[in-house]
Order: C-alpha cells, then sequence, then structure tokens
C-alpha cells in the first residue's frame, strides 16, 4: 500500500488542477509539490493570488461524539493551513445528540460512538458510515502494591453483576497465580452518564457473559445490577482513585494520560493484553473477515489477534450517499480524505489508534459512494 | 386576594390626565413583565407537557412515580427512586442546615459586635454566590474522602448492624447522606441571611417591652424576636428547601447516581434533577429521552409542592405566632 501522505498530495493535487480553489496552496507546506507540479499547466491557479481574501469560503458544520472532539479539533485547526477557504464547526453534543442532529438533517456531518440502528437507518435511507479512529476502554482499579492485575470477560462481568464482591475470590485468583490477592470488598464504579464507552463496555461484557447479556445487556447507560455511578470519565476516576478496592472503567486515552494502572483483558487467544494503541488497533484487523460492508460494527472481543485488546470500538462520522451542494460535499470530502490518510500521526500523538491499513481501504471505498445529483464526487487515486 | 391598587386615586380620571405621568403606561408595562413570569410558567408546562407524552402514554403519571425500574436497554422508566433520593436528600439537608443557619441569622442580627457584623453578613452571602459545580468538586475531593473515613466508616461500623439506615458497606462513600451535607452547605447561606433579615426588622419596642420585663438577652430573643420572625423563617427556610431540591451539579457529582430505594443513607441513590442533567444529553431511544422529560415534569410538581406546603406553614404559623 502506498504511503498514505503521497497519496493525499496526490489527489488533493489533482483537485488543484482541476477545478483551482486550493487558495494558498504554496503557504501549505504539503502541497507545495503539487502545487508547482499542476500550477504551471492550469491557468486557474496560477492566476490565484495567495494573499487575496476568501470570498468564497465553505462553512461545516457537524456535531456528535465527544470521544473524538480533540482529535477533530486538532483536525480542523490543522486542515485550515492546508484549506483556508474550508471553515469546519464541529460540537460535541454527544453521540445521541448527533445522531439526532444527522437524522433531522442540521447538520453536514454527523458524529456517534454507536452506529445508526436499523431504525434510525430507516429515516436517513443511504446513511454512510466512515470510521475515523478507534476507542477503547480501559478498566482500571485500586489496589495499593497489585500490579499488572489480569481478568477474563466472564469474570469481569461477574464482578460488575454483584457475584463476586471479594478480591480474593478464587475467580480472580485463579486468573493472577503471579499475585496473592487481598481479602478486600470489590467496589465497582461505572459511568452515569449515557457515554459510548459504557457502550462498548456492556457490549463486550454481553458477548463474554450470558448472564450479563440475560440480565443487563448493551446500551450507553443501563440498569447496573451493583456500583457507584461516576459523572464522566473524570468522576469514575476521581471515585477509583480514592476508593481503595475500587474498579471502574475508563476511556484509554484518558487512563493514558492520567497514568493510572490498567487490568490486562484476556482476548479470544486466550492472551491478556493490557490496552495499548498498537493492541487496540490489532483489534480492528482482527475483525476484518467479519467487517460488514457498510462498517457498521462492534468491534469488541475480536475473533482473531494474537495480541488484540478486546474492549475497543471504532468512532464514525456520519454522512449522507446523496447530498446536494456540490462544493460544500467536495470540501467535507476533502477534510475527511485529509484527516484519514494524513492526519493519522495527529491522532497518534493524542493517543487515538488510527484505522489499521486494511479498513481504511474499505473506508476510502465508502467514501466513493457519495453523490452529488448522481454524480461521484470522490474517487481513490490509485 | 385583594389587590391594594396605589394608582387608585387616578380611577376615575379621564384617560388623558391618566396617560399625563405616564402612570397608566408603567402600570401596563409592570404588568406586562408580571404576565411573562405566568406565560413562561406555562410555557415550560406545556413543553414539558407535550415532549413527556410518549412515556405518559407508556407508563400513565400513576405507573411512571410508583415504578422502580430504570433500565435504558428494556425500556422500563419509573421515577420512584429518583423521588425518593430528591426528597430524603433534600430533607437530609433542610434538618442539618436549619438550626446552625437559624443561629447565625439570630448571632449576626442581635449578638454580632458592630464591626463584626459587615464582613461576616458579606461572607454568609459569598458562600450563596459559589457556583455549585464548585461545592461538587470540593465534595468529590475534598468532603467525600474525610466523610468516608471520618464519618460514615466508623458509625457504619458501630451501629450499622442495629440501625438499617447506617448500614454498610460505605466503600465509595458516595450516597444520600453525603448528598445531603453537600445540600445543607449549600442552602445554609439562603436561611441564614433571611433568618438574619427578618430577625433585624422586628420592631425595637418588642425586645424594650421584654428588657422592661426584666428579661434576659436570651430570653428576648426566645419569646419576642423568634416568634415575631417565624414566618420569615420558615419561609426562608422553605427557600432552602427549594434549592436543595433542584439542585443538579453538586448532588449529581456526590450522590453515587444509582436509580435505587435502599434503606441505608451511606448507599448511593440518585435525584430526578441529577438524572436528567446526566442522561438526556445521550438517551437510549426516544422513550429514555421522554422519561426524563416526564421527569422533569414530576420534579416540577415536586417543587410545586413544596412550595404550596410552605405558604400554607407560613400562612399558619403568622397566624398563631404571638408577636405581633
Amino acid at each position: 500500500m502506498a504511503n498514505p501522505g503521497d497519496r493525499a498530495e496526490r489527489y488533493l493535487g489533482q483537485r488543484t488542477s482541476r477545478r483551482g480553489f486550493i487558495r494558498g496552496a504554496a503557504a501549505a507546506g504539503l502541497l507545495v509539490t503539487a502545487g508547482t507540479a499542476f500550477g504551471g499547466c492550469d491557468p486557474d491557479s496560477a492566476e490565484v493570488d495567495p494573499d487575496a481574501p476568501d470570498t468564497g469560503d465553505i462553512t461545516l458544520t457537524g456535531s456528535g461524539a465527544t470521544f473524538p472532539d480533540p482529535i477533530y479539533q486538532l483536525w480542523i485547526d490543522e486542515f485550515r493551513s492546508v484549506r483556508p477557504d474550508i471553515v469546519i464547526n464541529y460540537q460535541s453534543v454527544g453521540s445521541g445528540q448527533g445522531k439526532r442532529d444527522f437524522i433531522n438533517n442540521v447538520t453536514d456531518f454527523g458524529s456517534s460512538d454507536a452506529y445508526l440502528t436499523d431504525e434510525e437507518m430507516a429515516r436517513v435511507p443511504g446513511a454512510l458510515h466512515i470510521p475515523t479512529v478507534i476507542g477503547a476502554v480501559a478498566v482500571t482499579y485500586n489496589l495499593e502494591g497489585f500490579e499488572g492485575i489480569q481478568l477474563s470477560g466472564e469474570t469481569l462481568a461477574s464482578m460488575y453483576l454483584g457475584e463476586i464482591t471479594n478480591w480474593s475470590d478464587p475467580r480472580i485468583q485463579e486468573e493472577n497465580p503471579h499475585l496473592e490477592m487481598p481479602d478486600h470488598d470489590v467496589a465497582t464504579i461505572f459511568r452515569s452518564d449515557g457515554a459510548g464507552t459504557t457502550w462498548i463496555f456492556t457490549d463486550y461484557l454481553a458477548k463474554v457473559s450470558d448472564a450479563w447479556a440475560e440480565q443487563v445487556g448493551t446500551g450507553t447507560s443501563v440498569q447496573w445490577p451493583v456500583g457507584f455511578g461516576g459523572e464522566k470519565n473524570a468522576g469514575v476516576m476521581a471515585s477509583v482513585q480514592q476508593t481503595p478496592g475500587s474498579i471502574g472503567y475508563v476511556e484509554l486515552i484518558y487512563s493514558l494520560v492520567i497514568g493510572m494502572p490498567v487490568v490486562a483483558l484476556r482476548n479470544r487467544q486466550g492472551n491478556y493484553v493490557p490496552p495499548t494503541l498498537e493492541s487496540v488497533q490489532e483489534a480492528a484487523a482482527g475483525y476484518l473477515d467479519d467487517l460488514p460492508d457498510d462498517l457498521r460494527v462492534s468491534i469488541t472481543d475480536p475473533p482473531e489477534g494474537e495480541h488484540a485488546y478486546p474492549v475497543s470500538g471504532l468512532t464514525w462520522i456520519l454522512l449522507r450517499r446523496e447530498r446536494e451542494n456540490r462544493a460544500e460535499t467536495e470540501a467535507l470530502i476533502d477534510f475527511i480524505y485529509w484527516a484519514l490518510t494524513e492526519g493519522d500521526q495527529l491522532a497518534v500523538d493524542l493517543h487515538y489508534s488510527p484505522l489499521p491499513d486494511e479498513v481504511l481501504d474499505i473506508t476510502l471505498g465508502l467514501l466513493e459512494e457519495v453523490h452529488v445529483d448522481g454524480e461521484q464526487i470522490f474517487r481513490r487515486p490509485d | 386576594m385583594a389587590l391594594t391598587d396605589p394608582f387608585a386615586r387616578s380611577r376615575g380620571l379621564r384617560l388623558r390626565q391618566r396617560l399625563q405621568h405616564g402612570d397608566l403606561i408603567f402600570w401596563l408595562v409592570a404588568l406586562g413583565f408580571a404576565l411573562l413570569v405566568v406565560a413562561l410558567l406555562l410555557i415550560i408546562v406545556a413543553v414539558t407537557w407535550d415532549g413527556s407524552r410518549e412515556a405518559r402514554e407508556t407508563f400513565g403519571i400513576v405507573g411512571f412515580i410508583t415504578s422502580t425500574d430504570w433500565n435504558p436497554v428494556t425500556g422500563e422508566f419509573g421515577a420512584l427512586p429518583a423521588i425518593y433520593g430528591t426528597v430524603v436528600s433534600s430533607m437530609i439537608a433542610l434538618v442539618l442546615a436549619a438550626p446552625p443557619a437559624i443561629m447565625i441569622g439570630v448571632f449576626l442580627s442581635d449578638l454580632c459586635p458592630a464591626r463584626l457584623r459587615a464582613p461576616l453578613s458579606l461572607m454568609v452571602e459569598l458562600l450563596a454566590a459559589i457556583p455549585s459545580v464548585v461545592y461538587g468538586m470540593w465534595g468529590v475531593f475534598v468532603l467525600i474522602p474525610f466523610y468516608r473515613t471520618f464519618i460514615a466508616s466508623p458509625i457504619s461500623n458501630a451501629v450499622g448492624d442495629q440501625i438499617p439506615i447506617f448500614e454498610g458497606p460505605v466503600a465509595v462513600g458516595r450516597g444520600l447522606l453525603v448528598a445531603g451535607i453537600i445540600l445543607a452547605i449549600m442552602i445554609l447561606p439562603t436561611i441564614a441571611a433571611v433568618s438574619r433579615d427578618v430577625l433585624t426588622v422586628v420592631p425595637t419596642h418588642q425586645k424594650e417591652a421584654m428588657l422592661a420585663l426584666g428579661a434576659t438577652r436570651w430570653e428576648v430573643i426566645r419569646h419576642a424576636q423568634l416568634p415575631y420572625a417565624r414566618a420569615g423563617i420558615v419561609g426562608g427556610m422553605m427557600l432552602g428547601l427549594g434549592r436543595a431540591l433542584g439542585e443538579t451539579m453538586a448532588a449529581l457529582m456526590v450522590i453515587g447516581n444509582m436509580p435505587r430505594i435502599e434503606t441505608s443513607l451511606f448507599q448511593p441513590a440518585t435525584t430526578a434533577a441529577a438524572q436528567i442533567a446526566s442522561q438526556l444529553p445521550t438517551t437510549e431511544s426516544d422513550l429514555h429521552a421522554s422519561s426524563l422529560i416526564l421527569m422533569a415534569l414530576v420534579l416540577f410538581l415536586i417543587t410545586l409542592a413544596a412550595n404550596s406546603i410552605a405558604r400554607l406553614l407560613v400562612w399558619n404559623v403568622s397566624r398563631s405566632s404571638g408577636g405581633r
């Protein structure tokens, strides 16, 4: 597979020559080559004065998930230097609201940690799910002096079901032969607000534990059998840090930044894997054989992947297949294409896992399905 | 209620005369704003009524407020745990806050050296001005660790087995009691400030009459001032209760957010306002959102009930108070 950077350059370069609306291309470092290569033979772009004020600015709005908000804002910021004529507003109002805004067609793009349900799909025929980054849920705990605790999904489910109430329970001890588990009560902490994090976590528990699937199920908020609710990641983290014997779950990024102890979870291959950017990426790759064409998929408990971390999920940008305004659609796809191919290092810098190459390939295929007046807008550079 | 019309004098005058000094215009403008309040109230009721239609049709209002389920996955929603948590945490707050607050009021109005009065009053008012999220954070990072180690755990270990409301395990420490304590601190300045104000306006001759009879300072306060100010103090308490019932952020951060009714005050619970704030942005289904809006309507009814009880109390108290 070609270096994504080259692809972006070529793609955006084509755009320059064909439409000539990339202003200030020379200012944008990555387009310098493309600008000179194509600029000379294209009268339009040759006449563009880089210092001329932008008159035809394109404004795009999106709303949705809070989880990818930091990387979206960074991408939007950086993209400004590539395409100063495109203004993108992203509001992190939560996945649920983002989906509603998208369905009601008040935004140019939606964003969500949970894919549209079949019922919601019926209301927006031809909604596209474009995955951007992969999120993971880290299980964190507070047991001083006990590093590297390992758990299987079944044991974790039993703890959150209230069946395991003590850390010295034989089921926990059995999985941690290297530790002498202490006689200490377990306090489980959950997210009280509706959260994609909770959705991924409960989806995983429901997959590995029949009891969980039956008694609790999967959702952005569920009826917890036991435990204490913390408000958002910060609330869960505060509760865990303050309470000896507690266990909770937070976004991986959060635990990486704060530096909390995390549980290594057993994956389908029987390996105990701690959450890292690499093990999360491997989880997405581990689902390749089962990926549906529309990428509406949960990637928890992946069937493949030696070192795949089992509690992770995609986050999506939601697009309509049939759009009306050509300039806006092109701008939107330019941004998404740039973010996916050029923005991956920015994502890693912020502790997000970028899409594995195979998934990226399918994603770019989805972008090709966007049409304006029956005409295809985006074609992948070969 | 008999309206005393300050412009009664101008009745019977011709329109131009009444307009002459702008009285009528002023009256109309003022009336407009007063009606605006009524309109706002009606709009809020109408919007919540309309938004909660799906939940009302599914569960019925009675079914909703008597059910203890809150399961977004299966779509079963009931408000009883939230109502319980709201009422109990607010009652705890009122019980804890009222005595010290009234005492603060007495001190500021009567016992305080003149030099201390202004700064102390300012402090009390400052306490009321702290945003509730700051109280919540203080609760999470300061009060809860202290409360768990030095209050909840010792009590639960000592008498938890005999007294069900103090039953353990305390674990995280979040629960009804600590929420009640935070709310108590938040409503303390309200009650204290109102108490001070109503005690300050007790007529001097009341006190002087008592003193002339040879009463001590305590007796003056006990028999002349407090009875006279009783209606106002009760009003202040109800103002505080109203704030506690509707308090969202601080309760949300410390109560543990578990929609369940437990006997023990150390166990996590939830309040109506906290549940709405926490879950409305990311609802699982339209029915979930609708149920939260119905919860808002229920909360509205609770505060309405509290206010009505307050009116009755104030009316009763002022009828029977001796001071007049």
